[in-house]
Formats: structure tokens, C-alpha cells, sequence
């Protein structure tokens, strides 16, 4: 397949009502079926809201097949892939912030956040587990990885879903919009178009990323959801403050005619890299980081 | 003096602030809006903001004049209603707080001003529940840290869209937004008492005090840094003193916690839950 229509849900959420957002998912996936997308990318803990704090143990779920909010979805996949956001609680009763990869009926990959933003206005660490993986999956379209909020945040994750053979990411997030100033879009917005755009220029790839709008309390969540080509080049974006469906084609031979004039991919020095990390995190030198 | 850009995008300050009145009213089932209209830039800020988010036959104005208050206050009140074209009321609350403060004859002004800020509060809520309306709140971040307030007076609201604007950043989407140039031009003033304004009490300009609160607060600077800055240190240290000693006017009031769950500590969840 050379040819993707994606289409990114730029939505509110009813906080810890799931059946109410079940109910806009299948909405919109039916209009994104009906528009003839390939994809459908909902934002971060789309079917439960974000600041859940003691409501999260309530509202979890297992992507299977027998869970009354994963079935109609899986059903729903048949028709069109889509990446959801939910609360995962595994087998041993721990609760992440993940994302979901739905297609032809069967969840091809499930990722649990790993970088959870405990500082400032956040508290997810008091909340979830923490996620302890990062790996890239097969999808009809190629290889993609899918990365949420705080994990795009850190270079790391990207990173190493480049070098595990992802050619799109896949980024989801529920930011809430802060530094006002004289611009005529907040700081937090133009850090992370920055740093998006960073990455398709640098992973020389596909970057979609799929941001929440709404209110919870006095937080309040910015869209501004875009897509970046593996030129760097915005393709797509979607309105700040305002819920939207935006519909967007991608050129998958992109990456062929981007990388045949850039081989950043083919010279990745991994080894090296691995060496100066192997080093690095094994020294006792105090100003190297060792951490988690 | 440091770099302390206080500038904000007013359109962008509107659609964002005048969204939260419209999210928060109708997520708890309301459509209209409740405000006590001073004559003061502030309330005139909430009232600009409440008519964007949810159209002016949706928001009602209260003017509570006590008898010692300005004949300037009720009339700039005024223009903000016939500006924005809203629904008004005018209460006087005379006859609600004299009986009060002739209980004690040496009844110092603050007392007495604290009991019509209180009185106000009275008028408003009942006005919620007839007018079926929430009260939108009109205190900014400067008098919120400062606590320069009546606690549950002028402080109590059901929602406060511009708590997290600076008084020099009220002033300028107080002027994007059309609010009267008399309200705006004019020294801030509770209007307690004859003469009063507000610099003159505290003992410093909002627009010096913004500053420093910009590089404080948002820009997290040490003391040692505001005074490199170009602040005097003992007007710093006054400013950080005062924030300190009213934080119990920015908090709910602690439970003291004997079970394994408490409402404040470990039962957590947003007024928003579930809408």
C-alpha cells in the first residue's frame, strides 16, 4: 500500500463517562469509514478523559474481544483501523495509560506510556503504572510505532521506534494549554509542533500526532493535531481549541524519495551509539545519568 | 530590570477563557450566568467574557451599592450593563449590613468592609438560585496571591475565568474586549470606604507588583535573582510575606484526617468528574 487516508479525531471527552465516548468513537469512525480513511487516530485516554486521579481503577479495560467497550470497536476495525486511548489494567491489577491498535477485528499492538509526567500540574505517577516497552509493529500501511504525550516529550522513545523499523509515528496526547503570551498560540503548542516537526526531519518519517480539545475544570486541552511528512513538511492540521475530524492523504513513496536524498536512516551509527550509552551508563562518573 | 513580558494574545485569552464559562456552566446544566458588577475593571472583565461565552440574555448584572459607596462606582457599573447590553439588577445592600455594624459601635473599617463584601455574596448566591444562573468570579491572580479579599465575600464563585490574569494583564483584554475607558483608566479601588484605592493600601502599584510576580511565580526566581533584577529586596521579601500569609484564602479548609480515606488528601477527583 503506498497510498494512507488518515483521519485524526480531534475530541473532547466526558470525564470517566466511557460509554459516552464510546458512543462519539463509533461516530466518528463512522464518518471516517464513510470519508474512505485507512485510519482513524483518537487522542490520549480518548474513552475516558484525562485528569482521572481516583476515578482510574473505574474505568479500566482489557482490549479483548468479550469487553463491552473493545467489542464494538474490534467489530468497527474490520472497516477501518484506529488507534484509541484508554486505562489498561493488566492481569496483576496495574493500571497504564495506553493506546490501542485496532485492526481487521484483532488489537495488533498495545502501548503503555513510559514516561508518566509527575511534576508541575501533572500527577500521573501517583495514578498508573509505569509502561516498559517501546516497540514498532506491522500494520497494512508498514511498520509504525505509537507514542503518548510525555513519551514524545523525551527523545529516547522515537528514537528507538526509528531504529526498530517505524516509519510513521503514531502520537497521541491530552496537553493542557498553558504559557499565554503575546503569540498567537500558547507555548505549549509551539513546543510540541517544534518538537514533532523535529522528528519527521530527523527520522527523516511520517509524524501524526492527535491532541485533545475540552475543558476539565480549569485545565484546558489545545488540538492543534497535525501531520508532518517525512520532509518535515506540515500536511495536515487541525483547528486549535475546537474539535475536528481532519482528513489527510499520505504519500507513503515519501519516505523512498526523502530518503534516497537524505540517508539519515542508513547512517545511523547504532553501534557506536550503543558503545557511548554501554560507557556512559556504566561509568561511576557522577555527572552521567544512570537513572531508571 | 529584567525581561518581564506580561503581554498576552487577547484573542486567543477569549476564546479560551470565554470556552471555560461556556464548558463549566453547561457541563453542570446551566446556560446562564450570575455577576456582581463593582464599577471595577475586574467584574467588568467577567462580564465581557460571560456575554461572549453565553450571549447577554444570559447573564445578569448586580449592582449592590452600599450608602457610602461612589455615586462613580454605580454609574460606571452602568455603562458596562448598557455596553454590553445584559440583564441588570440593582440591589442595595444598606439595609442588610447597617443593622450588623451598629451591633458594635467602635466597628473598625475592615470589619465593616468585610460585612458588605459578605452581604454581596448573599445577594449573588440568592440571585444564583433565582435567575438560575452560576456566579462568575472576578478575582485576578494578582489579588488572589496578594489575598487582597474578602474570603467568602468578593472571593466566593462558582467558576473564576480570569484567576490566572495578572490586574496589567486584565487591564489589556479589558480594553480588547471594549470594556468602558472610564472603568479601565480609573485607580482600582474596593470602594469600602470614602477615598480608598487600592495602591494606596497595599503600598505598591499592581503594575510593579505584576512584574514581580511574573519573574516569582511564573519565572520561579529566586529572591536574590528578582533583587539582580532591579527589585528592592525588602519590597520582594514583603510581597513573598503577604503571599504566604493569605494561602489559607486560596484553600478549601483542611480536614483533619483520622480515616483512611479523606476528602482532600486521598479522595481525588475533579468537580468535573463524570460530566
Amino acid at each position: 500500500m503506498t497510498k494512507m487516508k488518515l483521519a485524526l479525531a480531534q475530541i473532547n471527552t466526558k470525564l470517566g463517562d466511557v460509554d459516552a465516548n464510546l458512543e462519539k468513537h463509533l461516530n466518528l469512525i463512522g464518518k471516517a469509514t464513510a470519508r474512505g480513511s485507512d485510519l482513524i487516530l483518537f487522542p490520549e485516554l480518548s474513552l475516558t478523559g484525562y485528569t482521572l486521579q481516583d476515578i482510574t481503577p473505574t474505568v479500566a479495560h482489557r482490549p479483548t474481544s468479550d469487553d463491552p467497550i473493545f467489542r464494538p470497536l474490534l467489530e468497527a476495525s474490520n472497516e477501518i483501523d484506529m488507534v484509541v486511548g484508554f486505562v489498561n489494567e493488566d492481569e496483576r491489577h496495574r493500571f497504564y495509560i495506553a493506546d490501542a491498535y485496532l485492526s481487521e477485528g484483532k488489537v495488533l499492538h498495545v502501548h503503555h506510556k513510559v514516561y508518566l509526567p509527575t511534576y508541575g500540574l501533572f500527577d500521573e505517577g501517583r495514578f498508573f503504572a509505569w509502561g516498559d516497552s517501546i516497540r514498532a509493529f506491522d500494520t497494512r500501511f508498514g511498520r509504525v510505532g505509537m507514542l503518548i504525550c510525555e513519551d514524545f516529550w523525551h527523545i529516547s522513545p522515537p528514537y528507538l521506534l526509528w531504529l526498530d523499523g517505524a516509519d510513521i509515528l503514531l502520537l497521541t496526547s491530552a496537553s493542557p494549554g498553558r504559557g499565554l503570551n503575546d503569540d498567537n498560540r500558547l507555548e505549549s503548542a509551539r513546543w510540541v509542533e517544534h518538537t514533532n516537526q523535529a522528528y519527521a526531519n530527523l527520522f527523516t518519517s511520517f509524524v501524526a500526532h492527535s491532541n485533545r480539545v475540552g475543558y476539565e475544570d480549569g485545565l484546558h486541552f489545545w488540538g492543534g493535531s497535525t501531520v508532518y511528512d517525512p520532509n518535515g513538511e506540515l500536511l495536515a492540521k487541525a483547528p486549535y481549541q475546537e474539535e475536528a475530524l481532519t482528513f489527510v492523504d499520505l504519500d507513503l513513496n515519501q519516505l523512498h524519495r526523502t530518503r534516497a536524498r537524505l540517508p539519515l536512516l542508513r547512517d545511523e551509527r547504532t553501534a557506536l551509539v550503543e558503545r557511548e550509552l554501554g560507557r556512559i551508563l556504566g561509568s561511576n562518573d557522577r555527572k552521567a545519568h544512570t537513572g531508571r | 530590570m529584567a525581561i518581564s513580558n506580561l503581554d498576552i494574545n487577547t484573542t486567543l485569552a477569549t476564546k479560551i477563557l470565554s470556552g471555560f464559562i461556556k464548558s463549566e456552566l453547561s457541563r453542570v446544566g446551566f446556560t446562564r450566568a450570575v455577576i456582581g458588577l463593582s464599577g471595577g475593571i475586574d467584574s467588568a472583565l467577567s462580564l465581557a467574557l460571560a456575554t461572549e461565552a453565553i450571549g447577554k440574555e444570559n447573564v445578569l448584572a448586580i449592582r449592590m451599592p452600599y450608602k457610602a459607596s461612589s455615586q462613580d462606582s454605580l454609574d460606571h457599573a452602568q455603562l458596562c450593563i448598557d455596553k454590553f447590553g445584559v440583564q441588570s439588577l440593582t440591589i442595595p445592600i444598606t439595609e442588610m449590613a447597617d443593622p450588623l455594624i451598629a451591633f458594635d459601635p467602635k466597628m473598625s473599617k475592615t470589619r465593616k468592609g468585610n460585612i458588605m463584601a459578605r452581604c454581596r455574596m448573599i445577594v449573588l448566591y440568592d440571585q444564583s438560585e433565582a435567575f438560575g444562573g452560576l456566579v462568575i468570579g472576578t478575582s485576578n491572580k494578582t489579588e488572589v496571591l496578594l489575598g487582597y479579599s474578602t474570603i467568602f465575600g468578593d472571593s466566593a464563585s462558582a467558576l473564576n475565568p480570569i484567576g490566572d490574569l495578572y490586574k496589567t494583564q486584565v487591564r489589556q483584554l479589558s480594553r480588547a474586549l471594549g470594556v468602558p475607558s472610564e472603568i479601565i483608566d480609573k485607580a482600582p479601588s474596593a470602594d469600602l470606604w470614602a477615598d480608598q484605592t487600592d495602591e494606596s493600601e497595599l503600598g505598591f502599584t499592581y503594575a510593579e507588583v505584576d512584574k514581580l510576580f511574573y519573574l516569582l511565580v511564573d519565572q520561579r526566581y529566586r529572591v536574590e535573582e528578582c533583587v539582580d533584577a532591579g527589585f528592592d529586596e525588602a519590597f520582594v521579601q514583603a510581597v513573598i510575606k503577604r503571599v504566604r500569609q493569605n494561602q489559607f484564602k486560596r484553600m478549601m479548609p483542611p480536614i483533619a484526617k483520622v480515616s483512611n480515606r479523606t476528602i482532600g488528601y486521598d479522595f481525588l477527583y475533579l468537580r468535573d468528574w463524570g460530566t
